[in-house]
């Protein structure tokens, strides 16, 4: 690399001034507060870790402002056995909940994708529910890089 | 908001009982409400804040959305097909604006 | 200056972490194919004379992921101002009561291949005239309209339709038409002028640095074949004219004019460092 620190510093900063991120980086939520959040979304229940939800997400964002993401829940989706909805929280967003998809046995198969923003690095949380009151739980931390270049 | 296009893909047809994959996409900013304008005062928050897909009718797929979906939400989703007929998706905005869209199907 | 110190620190903690991100530095050994059936040229022989023994596409250089939405024209984001761009087309404007189709008809049939050959030699302003030009042309002379101002989200979008007749082309201009040949030393010369208070020229990043990282950013050759450009950072369509802009801004220069002579020869340059790179109007970028 031929760009010495100094120059690499200061770019840096205008770039960061110049940031068009969906959010402000002052505020954030906490670890806690998802916990809370997932406690109220599972009624009390303990939610077992991975096995039946598989939570998809890049180990590095590009840019924060579009993170794609995908759910996937083992399940037979028939009328008795079905997964009725997943939550998405993001641990350090201004805000933790992403989204809710709520599935129906038309749904066929409980999968879905979009693309979300996170204001830095940190863990994203899916949380399952089942029509037979199972819950599960995955989470996967996604580097978020903040680019050197604006424009 | 005016001038907001839906945008979806569903297969044209699909044999009985096949679980296909439908995608959509639509133009929208969805503003958080946490970010400044250029006179340094917050855009008030507006977004996309649900999304529905029904066939024949029928629930297949909704989902609530919050500020945290990047702009021009894409969404991705599965629907099983037991007979021919219409899905209805619609996405509703803060301001209490409505996009609707529809889709045919066949069975081969 | 709270703003400057956040960002000092997180630039700090930034230059700490790159040595620890997973992926490789340099290009990809991927293939671009939209749709499945489109096969994008990524990688091409460079003309004569380019200082490059290969000629790579910013696609090569971008995360999977990022990779992955210009592989689907449904997926990609800006398809939404193509379509835009589309009703544009058909809308009719100006004292004349024409439409872009009025003259040209079907764009896909039409503008086929067109916007890989711009910029071009335009004989009445005797001076390389780009797509974005070329509208406000027909705007102005033929449809008795307004033109479009700089960035207007009607002037990107019809210059994203029109450019994406060409998805798949390779870009080639021709530089024996008019003066372009010395619009191509202007730009060139340009191209390795060190500017701002960063003392950086174009080719200090995307010559010399390509592959190597600027902070957290995957330098790339910079090749211009991917513009109009979705941003994930800006979440829409990013023009040509603003990148240069924007990459001139980042060496803290005062920044030349869009369409200026400056612009329009680099613009005459960078599009012939890229010759060969199929047009991926719109690539979608970080």
């Amino acid at each position: 690399m031929n760009l010495t620190r100094r120059q690499m510093l200061c770019a840096s900063v205008g770039a960061a001034a110049a940031g068009v991120f969906g959010f402000s980086l002052s505020a954030s939520a906490t670890p806690e507060a998802t916990a809370e959040s997932i406690k109220n979304f599972a009624g009390g229940k303990e939610p077992a870790m991975g096995g039946d939800l598989t939570l998809t997400t890049p180990e590095i964002a590009e840019n924060g402002n579009t993170v794609p993401i995908e759910v996937s829940v083992a399940s037979p989706m028939t009328d008795d056995d079905y997964v009725e909805s997943v939550v998405i929280y993001a641990e350090g967003n201004p805000n933790p909940d992403v989204a809710v998809f709520h599935f129906t046995p038309m749904s066929g198969a409980a999968e879905a994708k979009t693309r979300m923003r996170l204001a830095k690095t940190q863990n994203v949380v899916a949380v399952a529910k089942t029509s037979k009151g199972q819950v599960f739980m995955d989470k996967k931390e996604v580097k978020v890089t903040i680019g050197g270049c604006g424009g | 908001m005016d001038n907001i296009k839906p945008r979806v893909k569903v297969p044209k047809s699909a044999s009985a009982g096949e679980i296909i994959t439908i995608k959509t996409l639509i133009n929208h900013p969805m503003e958080s409400g946490l970010r400044k304008g250029k006179d340094g005062n917050l855009i008030p928050r507006q977004i996309i804040n649900k999304f529905t897909c029904e066939f024949n009718g029928k629930p297949v797929f909704s989902c609530e959305l919050e500020p945290a979906i990047s702009a021009n939400p894409y969404i991705e989703f599965s629907a099983k097909v037991n007979e021919a007929g219409t899905f209805k998706f619609s996405w509703l905005d803060d301001d209490g604006s409505v996009y609707e869209t529809e889709n045919k199907i066949a069975i081969k | 200056m709270r703003n400057q110190i956040i960002a000092k620190a997180a630039a700090v903690a930034m230059t700490a972490l790159v040595p620890g991100i997973a992926f490789a530095g340099g290009p990809v050994d991927e293939e671009l194919v939209i749709d499945g059936e489109i096969q994008m040229i990524t990688r091409a022989a460079p003309p004569e004379g380019h200082p490059l023994d290969e000629v790579l596409s910013g696609w090569l250089y971008r995360t999977e992921e990022t990779r992955l939405l210009e592989t689907d024209t449904f997926e990609n984001p800006g398809m939404l101002e193509v379509q835009d761009g589309a009703d544009l087309w058909n809308t009719v404007d100006g004292s004349a009561g024409k439409s872009c189709a009025s003259c040209h008809g079907d764009a896909e049939e039409s503008m086929a291949g067109v916007g890989a050959s711009f910029p071009k030699w335009d004989e009445a302003s005797n001076r390389p005239i780009n797509v974005e030009l070329q509208i406000n042309k027909c705007r102005t002379e033929e449809m008795g309209a307004e033109a479009y101002k700089f960035d207007a989200p009607e002037q990107k979008a019809l210059t994203a339709y029109v450019k994406h007749q060409s998805l798949g082309t390779p870009v080639a201009i021709d530089l024996a038409e008019g003066h372009m040949q010395s619009w191509w030393e202007k730009g060139n010369e340009l191209y390795y002028t060190r500017t701002g208070q960063l003392n950086l020229s174009c080719a200090s990043c995307h010559e010399q640095n390509n592959g190597n990282y600027i902070r957290a950013d995957h330098l790339s050759q910079g090749n211009v074949n991917g513009f109009p450009t979705y941003r994930l950072k800006q979440a829409s369509l990013v023009s040509l004219h603003n990148r240069f802009r924007g990459c001139i801004r980042d060496t803290r220069a005062e920044f030349p004019a869009a369409f200026s002579d400056e612009l329009m020869a680099l613009e005459v340059y960078v599009t012939w460092r890229g010759t060969g790179l199929s047009v991926e109007t719109p690539a979608v970028r970080q």
